[in-house]
């Protein structure tokens, strides 16, 4: 029985992306990602306890280009990720499933999640 | 050769009653990570650019010890609970899927051990 060559739905090359399928996507594609960001976090912790070498080696290798870009999409995806989960908490207990709600509240994760990582990055500097 | 409509083979090894377990642990976790994320925020303000002795200083301190082994074990617990499902969903070849289910909880329960003892090690100053 060929089950295994099927098409799947839905048909991406023949779907228009819209708000809500594009921020569902995106919410596992930054659910992966902050998964493999926990790596530099338990190094990390890692490089405290060794001690003062193995943290420098590490602050520079975080500090350099490369590794502030990587943290700045890290906070992006980190402060996307809590709030669009926040609205899946919301649609679990059966709040905003109507098209407005939907549609409001994925632009408000969005936008406060630019607005969150500019305010943390641009305290900083 | 097996006869049986897929449906039927779905049916007789469908759930065993702890497929909501799960859902429940990813919403349970979910949960606890927001409020740890607000900590782990006010966390890295302080850290970045910290030098070796601030953030010795820093993970020494009872409460924020408490607070990153719980934010490194429940956000590894999620991130498990999570990739598991992409993996399901998207790897269609058994054995790679297999491989990296495996993967992924020998990598969540090494990743969680070190980092566990490592944050122990600072705040008990060994």
């Amino acid at each position: 029985m060929a089950t295994d060559n099927r098409p799947l739905s839905p048909h991406l090359q023949v779907y228009r992306p819209q708000l809500t399928s594009v921020l569902s996507i995106s919410h596992r594609l930054t659910g992966v990602l902050l998964s493999l960001g926990l790596i530099p976090v338990v190094l990390w912790t890692l490089a405290v306890a060794s001690g003062p070498e193995a943290y420098g080696a590490l602050m520079n290798i975080l500090g350099s280009v490369p590794g502030l870009v990587l943290l700045a999409a890290w906070t992006f995806a980190l402060f996307f990720h809590l709030l669009n989960g926040i609205r899946h908490l919301f649609w679990d207990a059966g709040w905003l499933l109507d098209l407005r709600g939907a549609y409001a509240s994925g632009w408000i994760a969005l936008v406060l999640a630019l607005v969150l990582t500019i305010a943390v990055w641009g305290g900083l500097a | 050769m097996n006869l049986r409509n897929p449906l039927a083979n779905a049916h007789n090894h469908g759930a065993a009653g702890d497929g909501v377990s799960h859902w429940w642990a990813q919403r349970f976790s979910a949960i606890l990570l927001t409020g740890l994320t607000v900590w782990l925020v006010f966390a890295l303000t302080r850290l970045i650019g910290a030098d070796h002795a601030a953030a010795v200083d820093w993970l020494s301190s009872p409460f924020n010890a408490a607070m990153a082994i719980l934010f490194v074990v429940t956000s590894i617990y999620h991130g498990k609970l999570g990739l598991q499902v992409v993996i399901e969903d998207y790897v269609h070849h058994r054995l790679a899927e297999v491989t990296l289910q495996v993967l992924v909880k020998i990598a969540s329960i090494v990743g969680g051990l070190l980092a566990v003892i490592a944050i122990l090690k600072v705040a008990f100053g060994v």
